[in-house]
């Protein structure tokens, strides 16, 4: 470790078992942006007030003539950052996933999709683990509202060493992009030899009864769900899927003709998200049972992040009873 | 030869051909898709051709030379006037123009930059071009490039929150190399501006933003290139430069009408029309 780009800043302290800490992905997103910077003078940084919490103010004060705070105006920060863009900058635009994706989504359409303009959206605090600041802050719908617009890519990675390979990916992509990460700490689930590529799914292992497919912080507990249903006897295997569009329809395709059934994990509201793209394509193309694990058609409340995802059944416990309830 | 290899044109006279020529053109235009938008086309019609032939360093045969100066018409409504002046730069043949609005056509409705090259960004949603063109100056003053930025606004349009997000931003980082200009034709779809939701004192208003304000007859060419000068020669804020106009200009029986907003010409309107723009 250390030598690979984008490794090199991850948080490796462990805990006394030798396990590695959690971290935000926000966090890594920080880290990963200011090495950027260094690298690379084309990267520019935009926000709208928020630069403390999302971790572009390690940009900012390492490279103040390179950042934009445009206030608290999403709608201007998204047409500012088309405007580098379409003089060869490559801007990193960044919120809260509430207001990025909700707030600038006409923006984002007409200046950024329409206009293909390299663009990367990185947002954070999505999700209900935004935790005691409750609904209003709590972006469960914004993977919908990204997937619906033509030309854009929409990545939600899963832990802080994949958001760091994930942000060095999209700075080399030319065209816009939506990366979505949190605001809590997650622990490390990705293997120490991944390597991620746009469009391409972690495939942890195939089963035979069931697969799960997530993304996010979904995945680790997808994980944990299927050692708990392997005591059980059954088989079930887990893809990473942070990719949600383009969907890995090659994996996706061979996780369906393996198994009985389905099951997607998301910390999004079950409609429009990852759930949906994925019944979505399985419907056409391999037609089976699928379940979505998710957030149900509702807004979030404030409460302790850990409170909050078991409340709304986003747990390993609840992922291992939707399988075993489907098969 | 093609006015893109003619170099910048000073004479008053000389530019108010060129805007009679672009205003037949437009009608035409639209007399031939049979929708579009009249009124705004004609309104903006002196000063965007001021801007293009007077002022801007650009090249129709290399539509992104970096030197360029950019042109953003935010309301992209007024779509068939960028188009006649840009057959009229070079940009594309002039038969191109008998396509608009149709399938296969790089003259979309609204402007689109990915079917049209010289199209800086896509517009249409009003109210988004200021913060391109914010976003432009900022990416060009970086790289040291000092091309300029001109962009072209409805006085109806500045009813949207996003062009004010985006005046305050021009300010607050001092962005000079932006000239605004708002097209105040004082009619919108439903109706005068003034009675749909008003937006006076505009000057002031620009004002209290921190710009550099230039009041204007908008259909007086010396009194453009005066405006489009001191635009140039201000430093340390953007300017904006508050055109009075009529909205249909130059056709008296389009001119201030509400309706002809987004009616066009019949082939005997047309007629009569470029007989009066010729005459005028």
């Amino acid at each position: 470790m250390g030598e690979r780009p984008g490794t090199e800043q991850i948080d490796e302290t462990t805990d006394a078992s030798g396990v590695k800490k959690p971290k935000a992905t926000r966090d890594a997103y920080g880290d990963t942006l200011l090495e950027l910077g260094k690298e690379r003078e084309d990267i520019v940084t935009l926000d709208a007030d928020l630069s403390g919490s999302t971790k572009t103010a390690k940009f900012a004060k390492a490279f103040p003539d390179r950042f934009f705070n445009i206030g608290i105006a999403e709608q201007d920060m998204v047409g500012t950052a088309a405007g580098l863009a379409l003089t060869g900058k490559v801007p990193f635009a960044s919120t809260f996933a509430v207001f990025e994706t909700g707030r600038a989504w006409d923006q984002i359409r007409l200046t950024v999709c329409y206009s293909n303009t390299n663009v990367k959206l990185v947002a954070t605090h999505s999700g209900i683990t935004v935790g005691e600041d409750g609904a209003s802050h709590q972006a469960l719908e914004d993977v919908a509202l990204m997937r619906a617009l033509p030309n854009m890519t929409v990545i939600v990675p899963s832990d802080a060493a994949e958001t760091s390979l994930a942000i060095r990916a999209v700075a080399d992509f030319l065209g816009p992009v939506y990366v979505r990460l949190g605001r809590a700490k997650v622990p490390y689930v990705m293997p120490d030899n991944y390597e991620f590529k746009i469009g391409k799914a972690h495939v942890f292992s195939t089963g035979k009864d069931a697969n799960i497919i997530a993304n996010g912080l979904m995945v680790d507990m997808a994980v944990r769900a299927a050692e708990m249903l392997k005591l059980e006897g059954i088989d079930c295997g887990v893809i990473n899927m942070s990719t949600v569009k383009p969907l890995d329809e090659v994996a996706l395709l061979a996780a369906a003709k393996a198994s009985k059934i389905l099951v997607t994990a998301e910390e999004h509201s079950i409609i429009g998200g990852l759930g949906s793209a994925v019944c979505e394509f399985i419907s056409e193309h391999s037609p089976m049972p699928v379940k979505r694990v998710g957030v149900l058609d509702t807004f979030g409340c404030s409460g302790d992040p850990d409170e909050l995802l078991k409340f709304h059944g986003l747990t390993a416990e609840n992922i291992a009873t939707t399988v075993r309830n489907a098969l | 030869m093609s006015l893109a290899t003619k170099g910048k044109i000073t004479n008053v006279q000389e530019l108010m051909a060129l805007s009679k020529k672009v205003r037949g053109s437009i009608l035409q235009m639209l007399t031939k898709s049979g929708s579009g938008h009249t009124g705004g086309s004609l309104s903006a019609a002196d000063i965007a051709v001021a801007i293009y032939f007077s002022k801007m360093n650009y090249n129709a045969d290399n539509p992104s030379m970096p030197e360029r100066d950019r042109f953003i018409m935010s309301k992209g409504h007024a779509a068939p006037l960028v188009y006649a002046i840009m057959a009229e730069a070079g940009y594309f043949h002039t038969d191109t123009m008998n396509t608009l609005r149709t399938i296969e056509s790089p003259l979309q409705g609204h402007p689109c930059c990915q079917k049209l090259p010289g199209i800086e960004v896509s517009t249409g949603s009003l109210g988004q071009g200021l913060s391109v063109a914010n976003g432009m100056a900022l990416g060009l003053r970086l790289d040291k490039n000092p091309a300029r930025v001109f962009c072209i606004m409805g006085d109806g349009e500045i009813q949207e929150g996003q062009v004010w997000e985006a005046a305050m931003t021009s300010a607050h980082y001092g962005i000079d190399s932006l000239c605004a200009v708002v097209d105040c034709n004082g009619l919108q779809i439903d109706g005068p501006v003034e009675k749909v939701m008003n937006i006076n004192p505009v000057g002031d208003k620009w004002r209290a933003f921190g710009w550099h304000v230039i009041e204007i007859d908008g259909h007086d060419m010396q009194q453009i290139l005066s405006a489009l000068d001191e635009a140039e020669k201000t430093k340390g804020k953007p300017t904006a430069i508050i055109a009075n106009t009529t909205k249909g200009k130059g056709v008296s029986f389009f001119e201030n009408k509400v309706e002809y907003h987004g009616v066009t010409p019949s082939e005997e309107q047309l007629v009569k029309a470029l007989e009066e723009i010729n005459n005028g």
